[in-house]
């Protein structure tokens, strides 16, 4: 008798109380991947585009020395450029995190340990490229010089923010810094970066796209929407996965299913997959760079894997030690990515343990000035406040009769409201806002 | 003046706007090489060039991703969702990202696309072709919701949406493509040769969103509808003997009350009628607004005539839909008369 067949329920290497065992990544040496020409057809690429997309592209080696066909030979001062970045990521999250704990903030996000993954790209891109983050990208802000305190007024949704109130913590965007609204429903922006890009190469312009989504939400059928309509139509785009391991308890399998990884995906819809250290911010650049060539030439997009570990929890609202081991950062072994870099920079000589301090001291002093800037725009219990009644505007381009009725009511409700509070009764509410 | 039948109309509006402006760019299954199904966009690719009138892969969500992700980079992208029973793999899309898009970026990111999309039965389609899906998306705040009922206000209103810098769900009544159909299928068709409505200009001219159309004056009775049902109310109404005030909605959202309040005052009865399924459909919107505005003006209770609550069945289309029998049922019974 044939045996029936038995559903596979996938587990992680390790839940809570349980050695981390990271066995399951695939590892290549720094420097071991070879480098196809940008230009090359995906069926003409050496290695091959599977090759490519299921082995690891690293430069930096456990000497902190960039070896390799891929080592981008970046200028020493273009590292410390990246490495500041990175650092000033860093701070500003441990200091949010800190104003969400003492209750200043409703929610926040950390991008802890994928810093490079966010940096790195930036840094590889032009100016007029349109990113289209994710919530766990805020090193995109910082290098396209979102004012810090923008940030921190968006978090504390107070006069100055970008959203006038209507977003939850961390959806920023910046439209002249060319950040996309970032929205709370995951890898909706996914296929939007490759109508934008296609948009790019209908009018004949030069610039490409970027989005980045997690491994998790690879799930949606947004993100094989965008795989399909970049490569049915050749849209300059590059389409960053972020494999950090875990979707809040969901471990990376679950979206992986069988495949040995996300890069994998692309081949399948004609498009190359680079599997790349996400925590070495040579190999994110350089792996950047490669792809943003190929759009930008014509040759379309590009499926980046960028494997890195989610050192955070996955917001304020989440407490992993209940799903993986207490220990699993400490025992990941791609390492830190800014560590990596410093360590990177001291081994060229162009860094050192006391120029670290003094930056690090100088970013927590501008982390420190632009939250005390933040909070006189208003804070959730103190300073000014936004008008409740912007909550009717820009729904519609021109408010259409039904919400100024609306916004006339809710004014007669709050009048109503501080009546009742100055005479110490309580008033009849009038407004239907029909 | 040209006549022109639904489809003519609004192909018409697109070949329009394709012209006038660079930005507008046609995005939809089977619409470029062939035509599109119903040839709403019939030799639009080969007059405006491929990178303007695109055909796409069976994806709804993916073509409105791609249309917000155009609009944001300054294109025009008009939509076709090849029937309004495939709109829903788009929802997402549609109400989480394109609707509030303008409003959680407080303006700095807005995406001006048209959504057009076949609706409606009466056409032999069953439950997966005959769908009249406006309730569910009047009710998301952000969008404009337009459904035309002829020819000259297809064209007036399509070109309108695509201008608007709102997102705005252009739902087409399939069965007027061809004629004001009245809800007697066994009678000759009607084409729109016929009618007042079917004269159409050659050229560009808009039609205001956000505003009624009194289909036709009357004293006894106001019926609020919109679509086909403009046409089967007509009927009705007439069979009936029964002088009614037709109001066609045109525009669900944001919908012009002024006009509806000013008209079931002057009548004292109502009668609503929509093609739609009735329970939580937009009649119940139009009957408790009417209800709040009018309520010392009404001369009996409002009633609202619909599908029935259930799947469009395909066996069952005659029985299932609110043809003139219904419709003459409710409205007599408002009037006071046995149904």
């Amino acid at each position: 008798m044939p045996r029936p067949s038995r559903l596979h329920i996938p587990h992680p290497s390790a839940r809570p109380g349980e050695a981390p065992d990271f066995s399951y990544l695939r590892l290549s040496a720094a420097g071991a991947v070879a480098r196809p020409e940008p230009s090359a057809r995906l069926e003409a690429m050496s290695p091959s585009a599977a090759d490519l997309a299921t082995q690891l592209v690293r430069v930096l080696d456990d000497d902190h020395r960039a070896v390799g066909p891929w080592n981008p030979h970046l200028e020493p001062a273009e590292l410390q450029v990246g490495l500041r970045h990175m650092l000033l990521t860093r701070l500003f999250d441990e200091r949010m995190q800190k104003t969400q704990r003492q209750g200043r903030i409703s929610f926040y996000v950390k991008c802890t340990g994928e810093e490079a993954v966010s940096v790195a790209a930036a840094m590889a891109l032009e100016p007029h490229d349109m990113l289209f983050p994710g919530y766990r990208n805020q090193g995109l802000q910082v290098v396209r010089g979102q004012p810090l305190v923008a940030l921190m007024n968006q978090l504390l949704s107070n006069t100055g923010d970008m959203c006038k109130g209507r977003q939850l913590p961390v959806m920023y965007h910046g439209s002249d810094a060319r950040l996309f609204s970032i929205s709370g429903n995951l890898a909706t922006q996914f296929p939007q970066a490759v109508g934008w890009a296609m948009a790019a190469a209908i009018k004949g312009e030069d610039h490409i796209a970027a989005s980045w989504i997690g491994e998790g939400s690879s799930a949606e059928a947004d993100f094989h929407h965008a795989l399909l309509f970049a490569s049915t139509y050749r849209a300059p785009c590059i389409l960053n996965v972020v494999n950090n391991q875990w979707a809040i308890s969901t471990f990376q399998g679950f979206a992986a299913g069988e495949s040995p990884s996300f890069a994998a995906r692309g081949p399948g819809y004609g498009i190359p997959g680079l599997r790349v250290d996400g925590n070495d911010f040579l190999a994110v650049h350089a792996a950047t760079r490669w792809a943003a060539e190929r759009a930008r030439k014509g040759h379309g997009a590009t499926l980046i894997e960028l494997v890195t570990y989610r050192v955070a929890a996955h917001s304020t609202s989440d407490d992993p030690a209940r799903y993986r081991p207490r220990d699993e950062a400490e025992q990941w072994p791609l390492g830190c990515p800014l560590e990596r870099l410093r360590q990177h920079l001291c081994a060229l000589g162009e860094w050192d343990d006391a120029r670290h301090a003094a930056l690090t001291a100088e970013l927590e002093q501008q982390v420190n000035a632009a939250w005390k800037t933040a909070c006189t725009f208003g804070t959730m219990t103190e300073g000014p406040k936004l008008d409740p009644g912007l909550m009717f505007e820009d729904v519609y381009e021109t408010l259409p009769p039904h919400l100024a009725r609306q916004r006339e009511a809710l004014r007669a409700e709050l009048a109503g409201a501080t009546a009742a509070a100055l005479s110490g009764n309580v008033t009849q509410n009038t407004g239907t806002g029909a | 003046m040209p006549q022109m039948n639904m489809v003519q109309a609004i192909h018409s509006a697109m070949d329009v706007m394709l012209e006038r402006d660079r930005s507008v760019v046609l995005l939809g299954e089977d619409i470029g090489y062939f035509g599109g199904v119903f040839r709403a966009t019939e030799g639009l690719q080969r007059k405006y060039g491929e990178h303007r009138v695109l055909d796409t892969p069976i994806a709804e969500g993916g073509i409105i991703a791609a249309a917000i992700g155009m609009g944001v980079n300054g294109l025009r992208p008009v939509t076709e969702i090849q029937f309004a029973d495939y709109i829903y793999p788009a929802y997402d899309q549609i109400v989480s990202e394109l609707a509030r898009l303008r409003y959680r970026s407080a303006g700095d990111f807005t995406a001006p696309v048209t959504i057009r999309t076949p609706c409606g039965g009466g056409i032999r389609g069953g439950q997966t072709h005959s769908q009249s899906p406006e309730a569910i998306f009047a009710h998301v705040c952000g969008l404009k919701v337009v459904m035309p009922s002829n020819p000259y206000d297809a064209k007036g209103l399509l070109i309108a949406a695509i201008e608007d810098n709102d997102p705005v769900i252009f739902l087409e009544p399939k069965r007027l493509y061809n004629g004001p159909f009245d809800g007697q299928p066994d009678k000759p068709a009607v084409p729109w040769t016929a009618h007042a409505k079917g004269e159409v200009p050659e050229g560009y001219y808009r039609l205001p969103i956000g505003e009624c159309a009194i289909a036709r004056e009357g004293s006894e009775l106001t019926i609020v509808t919109y679509g086909t049902m403009v046409h089967v109310a007509e009927g009705a109404a007439q069979a009936a003997g029964i002088d009614a005030e037709i109001i066609d909605v045109r525009t669900i959202s944001p919908l012009d009350t002024a006009t509806i309040i000013a008209s079931v005052k002057k009548t004292g009865r109502c009668v609503v009628v929509h093609e739609a399924t009735r329970f939580g459909g937009f009649g119940g919107e139009l009957a408790a607004t009417i209800q709040e505005e009018c309520f010392w003006h009404l001369e009996a209770p409002i009633v609202r005539v619909g599908g029935w609550d259930t799947p469009y069945p395909h066996a069952f289309e005659w029985e299932y839909f609110p043809g003139q029998t219904r419709v003459a049922n409710a409205l007599k019974r408002v009037m006071g008369e046995a149904a």
